[in-house]
């Protein structure tokens, strides 16, 4: 009887925190608003990461390919015309695209020299922006990128109709990585993490998934790219450094990658406290840093282990007269 | 290019992989005896560079005394690293991954409030003498390393193959649990490694300081091509690593010479990828199973 009830807690608080996000825009001053946007895409990047983590594959190459969506689908934009709409999944193709291309050349690198080669490769790709004046634009990257036109009726380069363009965006993306958490694929991944030689036994085939859970996660940073560039109109190869990376990696780790919402609850707290922390710029790595030390020491199943923990506790105690009945 | 400047590219690149070879070493070395290695060995190197920016710059000490200093430096920081990170998190090669790339936030910020953000600091040259040397003319202070490389890896070397105790590092790099039926003590292995790994960083940032732009920065723009040079030797081989930090040094110095320094970063992790695609264990790695 217990299951029904948290699952209808769980979708009335889902429910809760949307009604939320969807007055938000309305209530809040313009630059909270504009803060908001950047956390959906953070909640993006953190989620498609944790697919791919879920294999196994800790690459520093993630936000890279959030670069990728940004400049493939800034240029399309901009020097080809392309429509803005069909730009954004475009550079979510071909980030998808440069991800299995370094995943496939390192399939057979194990280990520590796998995770060291892919911050080689992404950083050989970011200084391929920086180097190539033409077409990428050097150190002062892209600017003038096109805004999305009105479409509907509906000028999506305003504030509130992009702040819902990419809520709705977001809202998709995150609904679709939970159903392939829980197919079959999502359980073929978690296979291939616990035991290889296992799941390699048990008939599935293991650089195939390595290479889908790249291309799945590499395709929905690129649309985070996408929505990003679009909205600032401007890129440079400076965003998607390896400390940016680091961050990224930071949010998910305290976050804790065992659950599906581990991920979401570390950008909420961490990105929270990052722009919380704007005024101390300087020291402010020092503290995320010592966070994650003592997170991976203490606490390896992040924050979300410490919820669940709690919340199992909170549920136990009415139970308990139950138990005893039976 | 002028055969004075073929020269001057032939020392520079000599000096680099001198350095290379002094921090991807201690990598490697670390690498074999507990399968993890230090994202925030670059700190290290930096850590020295500002030992003796601190105590030959600016309070006079002797410059040897300054390095020797550094060398101590490094080593306390490599044992404070492996017990308060590496020895809790054995066996666990994500997490040791990922708490040192941790690590490297928190050395960059601590250097950056104790020495300034944004301040180059110079560190004379202690020797302003130039070895002529074929009608070019090459400064002494930037091929001294050279010959510390040699000596710290063929030292290293014939202590690994000849003493005791660099015969039980060996010992746990092949299989810990053999090892420590054997009666060695492997917390003291991992510590060892460690020390030794944070020394040659400790000597060789002592002696690159008065050369590179000592800044909180320097930490995180020496890691990179350094884990390259240990990706392309291969992890836990000692005579790879050497080998490849020659290689990657003098790729590195002659592209930067001849296009810039952009490209030859570009250059260097294609060759990365391309060892990799051939050979995924690295030049001279063994094969883990």
């Amino acid at each position: 009887m217990s299951l029904p009830n948290i699952g209808r807690f769980r979708i009335g608080a889902l429910l809760l925190v949307i009604i939320g996000l969807c007055i938000f825009p309305f209530l809040a001053r313009p630059y909270l608003v504009e803060v908001a946007m950047i956390y959906f895409l953070w909640m993006i990047l953190a989620q498609s990461y944790r697919l791919i983590v879920t294999i196994h594959d800790w690459q520093l190459y993630h936000i890279v390919l959030y670069g990728v969506g940004a400049y493939t689908s800034g240029m399309l934009a901009k020097d080809l015309g392309v429509p803005v709409f069909a730009a954004i999944p475009l550079g979510g193709v071909m980030a998808s695209l440069v991800g299995v291309a370094i995943t496939s050349l390192l399939l057979r690198t194990k280990g520590w020299g796998f995770y060291i080669a892919t911050y080689g490769l992404a950083e050989f790709i970011r200084l391929s922006w920086l180097r190539f004046r033409n077409p990428f634009g050097g150190s002062t990257g892209i600017i003038d990128i096109p805004y999305p036109p009105v479409a509907g009726g509906i000028d999506f380069s305003a504030r509130i109709p992009y702040y819902f363009f990419s809520l709705g965006v977001m809202l998709i993306i995150l609904y679709m990585l939970y159903r392939i958490e829980k197919s079959r694929i999502g359980d073929a991944f978690k296979a291939i993490s616990m035991d290889p030689m296992l799941a390699a036994s048990t008939g599935i085939n293991i650089p195939r998934h390595r290479l889908l859970a790249c291309a799945i996660g590499g395709f929905f940073a690129g649309i985070a790219g996408g929505l990003l560039v679009h909205r600032l109109g401007a890129v440079d190869p400076r965003m998607f450094n390896i400390v940016t990376m680091l961050y990224l990696l930071i949010w998910v780790v305290v976050g804790g990658t065992n659950t599906f919402w581990g991920p979401m609850i570390g950008v909420s707290v961490m990105h929270t406290l990052f722009e919380l922390s704007r005024p101390l710029i300087q020291i402010r790595p020092m503290f995320f840093g010592l966070s994650m030390i003592l997170v991976l020491l203490f606490m390896p199943g992040g924050i979300e282990s410490l919820i669940s923990k709690a919340f199992a506790r909170w549920r136990k105690l009415p139970e308990m007269p139950t138990a005893e009945a039976k | 290019m002028t055969s004075q400047t073929l020269i001057q590219t032939i020392a520079n690149a000599a000096a680099v992989s001198g350095m290379y070879a002094l921090i991807a070493v201690g990598l490697t070395l670390a690498f074999g005896v507990m399968q993890m290695a230090n994202l925030a060995h670059g700190h290290f190197f930096m850590a020295g560079a500002y030992t003796v920016y601190a105590l030959y710059a600016l309070n006079k000490w002797p410059f040897w005394l300054a390095v020797a200093a550094a060398v101590g430096i490094g080593a306390v920081i490599g044992l404070a690293v492996e017990r308060g990170i590496f020895r809790p998190l054995r066996g666990d090669v994500v997490a040791g991954f990922i708490a040192t790339a941790g690590l490297m936030f928190v050395f960059e910020v601590f250097m950056g409030e104790v020495w300034g953000w944004g301040y180059m600091r110079p560190v004379p040259s202690p020797y302003m003498r130039a070895v002529k040397f074929m009608g070019a003319s090459v400064a002494f202070q930037r091929v001294i390393v050279i010959p510390f490389a040699i000596a710290c890896i063929g030292g290293l070397m014939i202590f690994m193959r000849w003493f005791r105790l660099g015969r039980a590092l060996r010992a746990v790099a092949q299989d810990p649990e053999a090892a420590s039926i054997q009666g060695i003590n492997i917390n003291r292995m991992t510590a060892l490694a460690m020390a030794i790994a944070g020394a040659l960083a400790g000597i060789a940032g002592g002696l690159m300081s008065t050369i590179y732009a000592v800044t909180p920065a320097l930490g995180g723009h020496i890691i990179l091509p350094a884990l390259i040079v240990v990706v392309v030797g291969g992890m836990g081989s000692i005579g790879g690593v050497t080998l490849a930090s020659i290689i990657m040094g003098f790729v590195n110095t002659f592209v930067t010479t001849l296009v810039d320094g952009v490209t030859a970063f570009m250059v260097s992790v294609a060759v990365m990828a391309l060892v990799l695609a051939i050979r995924p264990q690295g030049l001279m790695g063994h094969v883990v199973t």
